[in-house]
């Protein structure tokens, strides 16, 4: 009797200790984050830092202004999302209403795997085909440019957006459903009026992860996206998202010069927005659970 | 961008090995465009001398030869020469830096192989890189607009580019990014209107050449400095090198050996 409690015991502690570990990780790594970027402080503003317009870390005297990088991050992510939402949920709805069991159980998988695609993939796929492509048919000056990376992004959140949506969707109690369908309204109405309010909460997580992605994605902007430190003027110009600018510059700065804690900061910035996005996340999730049929 | 996070791995790994320094053992830092050719060189060299051992860490060229002057490293690894103040503070401290040339690096402007232009000024170069030259018709080329590629900031070859051709002027913010010399190439050749540079170990049939004040860039006119957009690359040891220094030093500069790995690292060899 006694054994049993003192292994019941160990395990706990073992499980206890495997999730401080992991817990414990993360805040050190985003102690490390937080101690590298701060000291860029001592020589920018915090004003200067994020809204400064020029980046240039490397000439003397350098300047640190990240705003262009800020600017192309939130535009390339704006304009994936809008690519993506539409074409994920209404995939994600297609596959939890309308399309037959087996097509679903054959298709769904297909999706998900989409997600598994590695980024390095897509941003080749983006640098060799779609830029060429987007150059010659449209006529611009070059193909890497927003349009081709929110594109490849899109690419990479709809598996995430389809894929979550569809089990919100999935999940609605079938009660709703059927009532709605009783009380006489038609397949779309229910769609319509039911399912997709029902499973709101479920269909906002999705995007915002989805989105979360995008706005952290490093590869595919890295290649797709040009990479000019300018404030973009159409949706055609090229422009350089901050994970692109950390990932090119990161490997010659100077360790622990002021690039070097530049570069560090806009990581800082970077987590920053991750944060919000998957608070929001979160809050959606807990704020519109739907808690059986009865809360419609 | 691999390779740049293996060096640095690599070096990483070597900085560690020499925590324990013994007697058969040479500190090396600077420049990070050298870190490349020093990497191999000092790997070739240690498995030829196992007894010795050598670090390499690349916190840049002026860091290096600072060490070198604070006797906190053996050999300071530059992408250019003594600047007055290093030379006057080297020898206020009783140092004398001697410079040893192991390299050239030459950096060649590229453009995709369709474009008619064939040769460049380099006040043209310098006008399209600031932004100022916006169409290829200025220079004698198709009414197109000017795709300008350029590299990430904090590159050797964008310092050479920014040293040689810029002469203090910014590469203008419109300007596309790419993080290695393998990219450039890659846009450049699937881009009509794109200007590039490039080292000149990357340049591959994909991309044309453009010969600069009529000067084609190559080996030959890297060497004898003809050719504008090319640098030494230097080596600097505290006095005259004696014992495993020496010796390192004449395998770095021996054409059947050290000068090999130059060549491999991209780099233009002394012979």
């Amino acid at each position: 009797m006694k054994t049993r409690q003192t292994r019941d015991k160990f395990i706990r502690l073992g499980f206890l200790v495997m999730a401080s570990i992991s817990i414990l990780v993360l805040f050190m790594i985003l102690v490390f984050l937080f101690a590298e970027g701060v000291p860029i402080l001592k020589k920018v503003s915090i004003w200067g830092f994020v809204f400064g317009q020029e980046w240039y870390p490397t000439s003397s005297p350098p300047d640190f202004g990240i705003f262009p990088l800020l600017v192309a991050s939130l535009a390339v992510t704006f304009l994936s999302a809008l690519m993506a939402i539409p074409l994920g949920v209404m995939t994600a709805i297609y596959l939890a209403e309308i399309a037959s069991a087996r097509f679903r159980e054959m298709v769904k998988p297909l999706v998900e795997l989409l997600a598994a695609l590695p980024s390095v993939v897509i941003g080749f796929f983006g640098m060799v085909v779609v830029a060429p492509f987007l150059q010659d048919t449209l006529d611009l000056a070059t193909g890497l440019n927003l349009f081709n990376a929110s594109l490849m992004l899109a690419f990479m959140s709809v598996p995430t957006i389809c894929s979550i949506s569809e089990d919100a969707i999935y999940s609605v109690p079938r009660e709703l459903k059927e009532a709605s369908l009783a009380l006489g309204a038609t397949h779309w109405e229910t769609i319509r009026r039911v399912m997709i309010p029902a499973s709101l909460s479920g269909i906002s997580t999705a995007v915002i992860l989805g989105m979360s992605r995008a706005i952290g994605e490093t590869m595919v902007v890295l290649m797709v996206a040009g990479g000019a430190a300018m404030i973009p003027t159409s949706i055609f110009k090229p422009v350089r998202p901050m994970p692109a600018s950390i990932a090119a510059e990161m490997a010659e700065a100077p360790f622990r010069g002021d690039h070097y804690h530049a570069l560090f900061a806009i990581g800082v910035v970077l987590f920053l927005f991750t944060l919000c996005f998957n608070l929001v996340a979160d809050h959606i999730a807990q704020k519109h659970k739907q808690v059986g049929a009865a809360t419609l | 961008m691999k390779s740049k996070w293996l060096v640095l791995a690599a070096a990483f790994l070597v900085c560690l090995m020499a925590g324990g320094a013994s007697a058969g053992s040479i500190r090396m830092d600077g420049s990070t465009t050298v870190l490349p050719i020093a990497q191999k060189l000092v790997e070739a060299y240690m498995k030829e001398h196992p007894e010795v051992n050598i670090s390499v860490s690349g916190g840049g060229s002026g860091n290096g030869v600072k060490a070198l002057i604070d006797g906190t490293t053996n050999i300071a690894n530059s992408s250019r020469f003594l600047k007055d103040e290093e030379v006057k503070l080297a020898f206020e401290k009783g140092v004398y830096p001697v410079p040893f040339a192991i390299a050239y690096d030459c950096i060649v402007p590229v453009v995709h192989p369709d474009n008619p232009l064939s040769d460049i000024s380099m006040a043209q170069l310098k006008s399209i890189y600031m932004g100022e030259i916006k169409n290829w018709k200025e220079v004698g080329g198709p009414d197109k607009e000017i795709v300008v590629v350029s590299r990430d900031t904090s590159s050797g070859t964008y310092e050479v580019w920014e040293e040689k051709v810029m002469k203090k002027e910014r590469v203008y913010a419109g300007a596309l990014l790419q993080a290695s010399n393998g990219a450039v190439a890659q846009t450049v050749s699937k881009n009509k209107n794109a200007i590039g540079y490039l080292g000149i170990g990357y340049v591959d049939k994909s991309v044309k050449a453009l010969t600069v004040s009529g000067i084609p860039g190559n080996e030959e006119t890297a060497l004898s400095g003809k050719f504008p957009v090319s640098r030494a690359l230097f080596m600097f040891t505290r006095g005259w090198p004696t014992g495993e220094i020496l010796n390192f030093i004449n395998y770095v500069l021996n054409p059947q050996k050290g000068q090999k790995f130059v060549h491999e690292a991209g780099f233009v060899p002394l012979y």
